[in-house]
């Protein structure tokens, strides 16, 4: 702030020179004098004393403006950073690291990631981060929306409160605690209980006869491998705790946002309250409750701690989502610190790149959303 | 009149509207059974393995008991010292210009919607940017670099709930001050943002108490200590990178203390939140108006 104060904002002598306060004095010869400024004006010797307050307020806008360009300064600054640092993995790789990989010559699997052996692709890493948050999109919109319909439209006036708030809570929680819960809680209970369950439905003999054309069921299906506790099913399961909160605040946001008249309107021709939240009230806020919906898609693409915890951290793709795998944030967390070589530290940081650019879309998108909705437009039935 | 066939038509609709209303509310307890569970465990297993060595001890190495988070519970302080010294008020600059200054313009509609979209930006990449922004040329690992990330974080928060909170100041009270001839900044930090400052208050709370728990971006900035320091040029302890370190060991008694540091953590977040929606409940602006 101090080279700025002294290079552009210099008081300008001249320019704060008031209007001088002319006092007529009549002197002897009849012609009246304008008295000499400076020692004449008690007022304006108050004013210049008390400084250009033009000034101030110029320099005031000029702080508070840079505070405001900060923000983008931050956005250029990551995006220049990321880029910088990732310069010897995209030379390397180019544009083939989210795609290639090697194969294995004795076991003719597929090798993605190999510190070691300086083979570095992406690929496991945007399927992990992939499945897994679809996986919680699939378990947290449904419910998200019902809890946001029951507390906009049915809940009774005493418990919206309330219930709102805890809803905050969760919003509120630190990764880690829920990171911290689900390998404690989460997990064992997916294994004794859940995984189970579910490999019996889709991997008994009925199941597979009927849809094992899908190739979704059986042994080699969705369901199928070991049963380690953690892995995709776990990351996902716990992502869908962690963006409910986020869909669920919206969906309530912009489902408020529809007018009353709306409401009354399909009321009034006779519906029930289900078709009234249908008609009325659902289709009126689409655009905003997919927005939301994306918001909460984005927020699943970049969590790390919880899921780098709960997803097996092995890079390997493989279709069930009891087998263990690995997300782009949990590969950075987890290997920055003892990436070893320049190269290893470049591939992390370009998966971080392709991380930010990703979410930044992501997001830009389900904002537009939003605004679309609740910016104020009247909404119409169609 | 078809009186037997609009009968099972209005059946079918009210059995739906009873269905429907069905499935919102078990939704409504789905949502709410995740955070009840995460309460009662928590406050289960972390009560046990709270006392007095924990806020007072540090770790003790592997297979000793006891030992606490005292170094923990300071070195997150002085991060979050750090990241409010740096967030807070440009946070808070940011939420002038666009309420007092930009209302309208281009300028100001794109910063809003950049704070917004940095708003979803995965910590884990801020902790990287901040990484070979500061770590690299420094090389070595410090805290300052920790609450430097940590308050890249606050500013876009700060900035709109600062922005929300003066939007809410009538204009009569602006046009009250400048009236009696105070200078525009004088009027805009003493008398419109004064007014706010409940509700700009609790907005720095709620930014606060989501980079509280932050652990991504310390990995690689903060880096994590077991022993006392407080010094702003060093590797630092953070609570919610203790956590997860023993979290993911394999050793029970460091199990014992993620749990007290998970516990300790949600009681200063709860009580955080809880303050904010307090205030945010009795109006932020009953009297000024």
């Amino acid at each position: 702030m101090v080279p700025l104060a002294e290079t552009k904002i210099r008081r300008p002598e001249v320019a704060i020179e008031l209007p001088a306060l002319v006092v007529a004095e009549p002197s002897p010869d009849g012609v009246a004098l304008p008295v000499p400024p400076a020692e004449a004006s008690e007022i304006r010797r108050f004013l210049l004393a008390r400084g250009n307050s033009a000034l101030a307020d110029k320099l005031f806008l000029a702080v508070m403006a840079l505070c405001a360009l900060s923000i983008f300064a931050i956005v250029v600054l990551i995006a220049s950073q990321l880029v910088f640092s990732s310069q010897l993995s995209w030379h390397k790789f180019g544009l083939q690291f989210f795609y290639k990989f090697n194969v294995d010559p004795e076991t003719k699997l597929p090798v993605f990631w190999d510190p070691v052996a300086g083979t570095f692709y992406a690929l496991p890493f945007l399927y992990g981060t992939l499945v897994s948050s679809l996986v919680a999109l699939v378990i947290a919109v449904p419910l998200a929306i019902g809890s946001a319909i029951f507390l906009t439209e049915m809940c009774p006036r005493f418990l919206r409160g309330p219930l709102a708030f805890v809803t905050e809570l969760l919003a509120a929680i630190p990764s880690v605690v829920y990171g911290l819960w689900a390998v404690f809680v989460l997990v064992p209970l997916l294994r004794e209980h859940i995984n189970p369950v579910l490999m019996t439905i889709f991997n008994n003999s009925v199941t597979v006869k009927l849809f094992g054309w899908t190739g979704l069921v059986g042994n080699n299906g969705l369901f199928g491998g070991a049963n380690y506790g953690l892995g995709m099913l776990a990351a996902g399961v716990i992502l869908a705790v962690m963006i409910l909160p986020i869909i669920s605040s919206l969906t309530r946001e912009v489902m408020s946002a529809v007018p009353h008249s709306q409401r009354e309107a399909v009321l009034a021709l006779g519906a029930t309250r289900w078709e009234m939240i249908r008609m009325g009230v659902l289709r009126n806020a689409r655009i905003g409750i997919v927005g939301s919906v994306i918001l909460g898609l984005g927020r699943a693409l970049g969590e790390t701690m919880a899921v780098a915890m709960v997803i097996g951290n092995r890079p390997e793709i493989q279709k069930s989502l009891l087998s263990l795998g690995y997300s782009m944030a949990s590969v950075i967390a987890n290997e920055f610190s003892e990436a070893s070589d320049n190269l290893y530290l470049s591939a992390l940081i370009e998966i971080g790149l392709a991380l930010f650019i990703v979410t930044i879309i992501v997001n830009a998108l389900a904002r537009i959303l939003v605004w679309m909705v609740t910016r104020g437009v009247p909404a119409r039935v169609n | 009149m078809n009186l037997k066939k609009q009968g099972f038509h209005s059946k079918f609709r009210a059995a739906s509207d009873h269905l429907a209303t069905g499935l919102a509310i078990a939704a409504t307890l789905l949502v709410v059974a995740p955070l009840v569970a995460i309460f009662i465990y928590l406050i289960y297993k972390g009560a046990s393995s709270l006392n007095l060595a924990f806020f007072t001890h540090v770790p003790k190495p592997v297979g000793e008991d006891g030992g606490g988070m005292a170094n923990a519970i300071v070195g997150s302080g002085v991060l979050l010292g750090v990241a409010s010294l740096l967030g807070i008020p440009v946070g808070i600059g940011g939420g002038i210009y666009l309420a007092e200054f930009g209302r309208g313009t281009k300028f100001a509609n794109a910063v809003r919607f950049t704070a917004d979209v940095l708003n979803g930006v995965p910590s884990i990449v801020m902790g990287i940017a901040v990484y070979s922004l500061i770590v690299v040329p420094q090389h070595h690992f410090s805290a300052f670099s920790g609450g430097v990330a940590l308050g890249i974080m606050m500013i876009p928060t700060v900035t709109r709930t600062t922005e929300e909170m003066l939007l809410m100041v009538p204009n009569s009270v602006r046009e009250a001050a400048l009236g009696l001839g105070v200078p525009n900044w004088r009027s805009v930090l003493s008398i419109t943002l004064k007014t706010a400052s409940p509700g700009v208050i609790t907005g720095c709370m709620l930014a606060f108490a989501r980079v509280a728990g932050e652990t991504a971006p310390l990995i690689f900035t903060a880096f994590g200590n077991q022993f006392w320091s407080a010094s702003l040029n060093e590797p630092i302890a953070a609570l919610p990178l203790q956590i997860y370190v023993y979290a993911i060991s394999p050793y029970d008694e460091w199990h014992r203390l993620a749990w007290g540091g998970a516990l300790v953590l949600i009681i200063l977040i709860v009580f955080a939140v809880s303050l904010v929606r307090y205030v945010a409940s009795r109006g932020i602006l009953k009297g000024a108006s």
